[in-house]
Parts: C-alpha cells; structure tokens; sequence
C-alpha cells in the first residue's frame, strides 16, 4: 500500500526514536504527528487509536501498530532485515534485547531523582563496560564479519549502533576499549541512508532536556 | 537437538515452562540456580551472553531473554500464527499481556506495604486496560483462539497470566463473560491441561523461600 507510515509521539526520542532510527536506515520515509497536549493523546485514545491506550503507535500498511517491539518486528521483517531464518532471528533477537535493556537505563536516567543519579550513572556505566560492550565486542571479535548476524546489515546492528550514540553521548571513553564496535559503528553510519539521518535537519530527535521532562510529567509518562 | 531441552533458570519465570509444556513434541529438562555460586560457575563458563537467565539450551544454542527463547519455540511449533499480519497481531497481543504479567513477576520483589497496593494497580490495568481489549477481540470474531482460528503465543501468555492473577484476584473476570468461556476452554487443551495439573513442570505461586533464593543468587 502507497502512502508512508505516520509515527504518533511525543517529540522527542522515547520509545519511538528506534523506530525512527530502523525506518530511517531502511530507506523509508515516514511522517510524525507529534502529541503536544492532553487533548492530543485523548483524541487518539477516543478513537479507537491505540490497542492499550498507549503511544508509540505506527499507522502503516492499513493497520494500527502499538507496542514497540511489534512494531520493530514488523518493520525489520517487512524490509528484510531480520535474518534469514530462525535461527538467524533468535540470534538477532538477543542482541536486539539485550541492546533494550542498556537502552532502557540509558533512557531513563535523565528521569532519576538527584539524589540517585551518582549511583545510577556508575551503574550505567559498569553495566555498559562489563556486560553489554564486552558481549557484542566479542560476537563481532568470534566470525570477524563486518555485521552481528549473518554477514549482512540487520536490525540488530542499526539497535546497537543507536546504542553506542548514546553511550557516547554520556561519556566518549566507554567506547575505548572496543575497536569492533567503533569500526561498526563507522561503518554502519556510512551507509547512505543512515548518514542522512545523522544529518542535522533530519526526524532524529535530540536529547531530553528540562522541557521535554516536564511534558513528560504531564503525561505521567 | 532432538531430545529435550535444558532451562536454566530460578524458580519464579514461568513464561517459558508454559510454552515449553503445551508443545507436543517438547519435552524439558530444568537446572535450577539455587546458589549464587551456581550462577558464577554459569557466568564464567560463558554460557550466559549478558551473564543473566533465563537461558534455555536448544537446538544447539544457548538462548537467553525472554522474548528471543519464546519468539523461537513459537516460531518452531507453529504458534505464530500463518503470515507476517497475523504474526504482527499476535505481537502486539503477547507485548501488552506481558507488561500486565512483568507487574506479577516483580510483586514478590516489591516492599511488603507496597504489595497490597500494588494488587490494586494490577486489577485497574487488568480491568481497564487489557482484559477489554481481548474481550472485545473474542466477542468480535467469536472463535476459540485469539488469531486465526489457531492457538498462538498470543493465547498462552494470555492465559497464564489470568491464571496468575486469578491466584491474587479470584473474581478478576467477573466483568468478561468471554474470558471466562475462553480461560476455561484454553485450559481443556489436552497439553495445556496435563501442564496444569499437579505434579507438571508448572510452578507454584512465588513464596518466601523463593524470593529469598533469588535474593541470596543475586543480591552482591
């Protein structure tokens, strides 16, 4: 079906920014209505919108997708960038989790309470440089393949290079010891259609700042 | 690998012995952690990609995350349903039922005042936000499986977690006739029903000694 998919959100990264990042990399143009008010999110909500009530939400192929992960599985399948069979997939599955989780606590972190942001950053930190680098580091460093999983570009590697964005974003020196995944990193930003994306003027959204926190609180989100 | 296949895991995750127990042809071994220093032996062998369970040994890999282990069991018994739009259907279906059954796994964990609390914030989500939804679902094409007329992921997750909630909240389906009908036949599949009875592989209701296991393996 013609017609590009449309992303409901709030402007900012959340929980659709992955989304942006995989539609982005597939060389698929979207479009994004952004919820600004209360009204905005009742509106969708009063029309039948969303399954559970809840944003992200992906108008695309005549359906409503929620549910972030259902959302990326479809994409990833759609535009063949989910392995070539199961066992590829289960593989490009834990990655991608794995991936989340670190995500998760990256994402939340601006969020924490003062008082608690020393420890969670040394939390974030440790995590990042013992359990998940090390992990995809060493995937890379066991076939010496340019990419994670059957060597060939997956969504797997489009989630972690988002990933590393972000730890850089927090602190460079995390990716020191890690030259796979710098060389990935490179590599998959050059692609064409990722390039773009880093490009300011793009749908890539910035980090969260106070105003973003507040609309957020609003949302009770 | 043809024969059965190993989870390690602790006591409490349940979701991949439901999966795991309704298959035909899958029949399960279980290593349980019971010391923190059968976690270490795990960690240092390599055998756990971010040092975490659950891990379940299959067909020559050692998976690990929930979703990787469930997506591929699914996969290889046929309960994601026929194509990529019924695939996608049962998606959004299992996503939004394990995020009401993550609310049941962490209740053991939580502080003892926060507990009771908490039940009546997993009755309001159960009630308000997810039951309707499959309500509905069941009552718009009155079949007995959730997508395409064929038992999926999205019934055993489903299922398992009204049961898990009906041990907190007894009445919890009071409002929804369907779930009621659909519980009880979901129930009477004959794998499903050999799971749920005494002396399966299910496990019971989290208790004392299983949150303080988990606590003396993963507490430093």
């Amino acid at each position: 079906m013609a017609g590009k998919p449309t992303l409901h959100y709030f402007n900012g990264r959340g929980r659709m920014e992955c989304i942006r990042w995989l539609l982005a990399a597939a060389g698929v143009e979207f479009e994004e209505k952004f919820i600004e008010k209360p009204e905005d999110l009742d509106k969708l909500k009063n029309d039948g919108s969303l399954m559970f009530q809840q944003v992200p939400m992906v108008e695309i192929d005549g359906m409503k997708l929620v549910q972030t992960r259902a959302i990326l599985n479809y994409i990833a399948t759609k535009y063949n960038l989910y392995g070539k069979d199961m066992k590829e997939r289960a593989l490009i599955d834990m990655y991608s989790e794995g991936v989340a989780d670190l995500g998760e606590m990256i994402m939340h972190f601006p969020l924490c309470p003062p008082a608690e942001k020393d420890a969670k950053l040394t939390l974030i930190r440790e995590k990042t440089t013992n359990r998940y680098l090390p992990a995809f580091e060493n995937v890379l460093k066991s076939h010496g393949q340019d990419y994670l999983v059957g060597n060939k570009l997956s969504r797997a590697d489009i989630h972690l290079v988002e990933l590393l964005y972000y730890v850089e974003e927090l602190d460079p020196s995390l990716l020191a010891n890690f030259p796979l995944l710098k060389a990935l990193k490179a590599r998959v930003s050059s692609l064409l259609a990722v390039k773009k994306f880093l490009q300011p003027g793009s749908q890539r959204k910035p980090p969260m700042d106070e105003k973003i926190i507040k609309v957020k609180k609003v949302f009770r989100f | 690998m043809l024969g059965g296949t190993e989870g390690r895991r602790r006591r409490g995750r349940q979701r991949m012995r439901w999966l795991d127990g309704i298959t035909d042809s899958m029949d399960f071994d279980e290593e349980f952690l019971e010391t923190k220093e059968q976690l270490q032996k795990l960690q240092d062998g390599n055998h756990l990609l971010f040092q975490q369970v659950p891990m379940v040994e299959i067909d020559g890999m050692k998976l690990v995350q929930t979703r990787s282990i469930l997506h591929y069991i699914a996969d290889k018994h046929h309960l994601f349903g026929k194509d990529l739009k019924e695939r996608t259907l049962i998606d959004m279906y299992v996503e939004g039922t394990l995020d009401l059954l993550e609310l049941l796994i962490m209740h053991p964990f939580l502080k003892p005042d926060d507990q009771q609390k908490e039940v009546a914030n997993m009755a309001q989500k159960a009630i308000i936000r997810y039951f309707p939804v499959f309500e509905k679902v069941l009552r718009g094409h009155g079949q007995r499986f959730l997508v395409g007329n064929q038992l999926s992921l999205a019934d055993i997750i489903l299922l398992q977690t009204i049961l898990a909630l009906e041990e907190k909240i007894p009445n919890i389906l009071s409002a929804f006739p369907h779930l009621q009908e659909y519980t009880v036949k979901i129930s009477n599949i004959p794998t499903i029903k050999k799971f749920l009875e005494p002396g399966s592989k299910k496990k019971p209701p989290p208790d004392d000694i299983y949150v303080r296991t988990v606590y003396n393996i993963f507490m430093p």
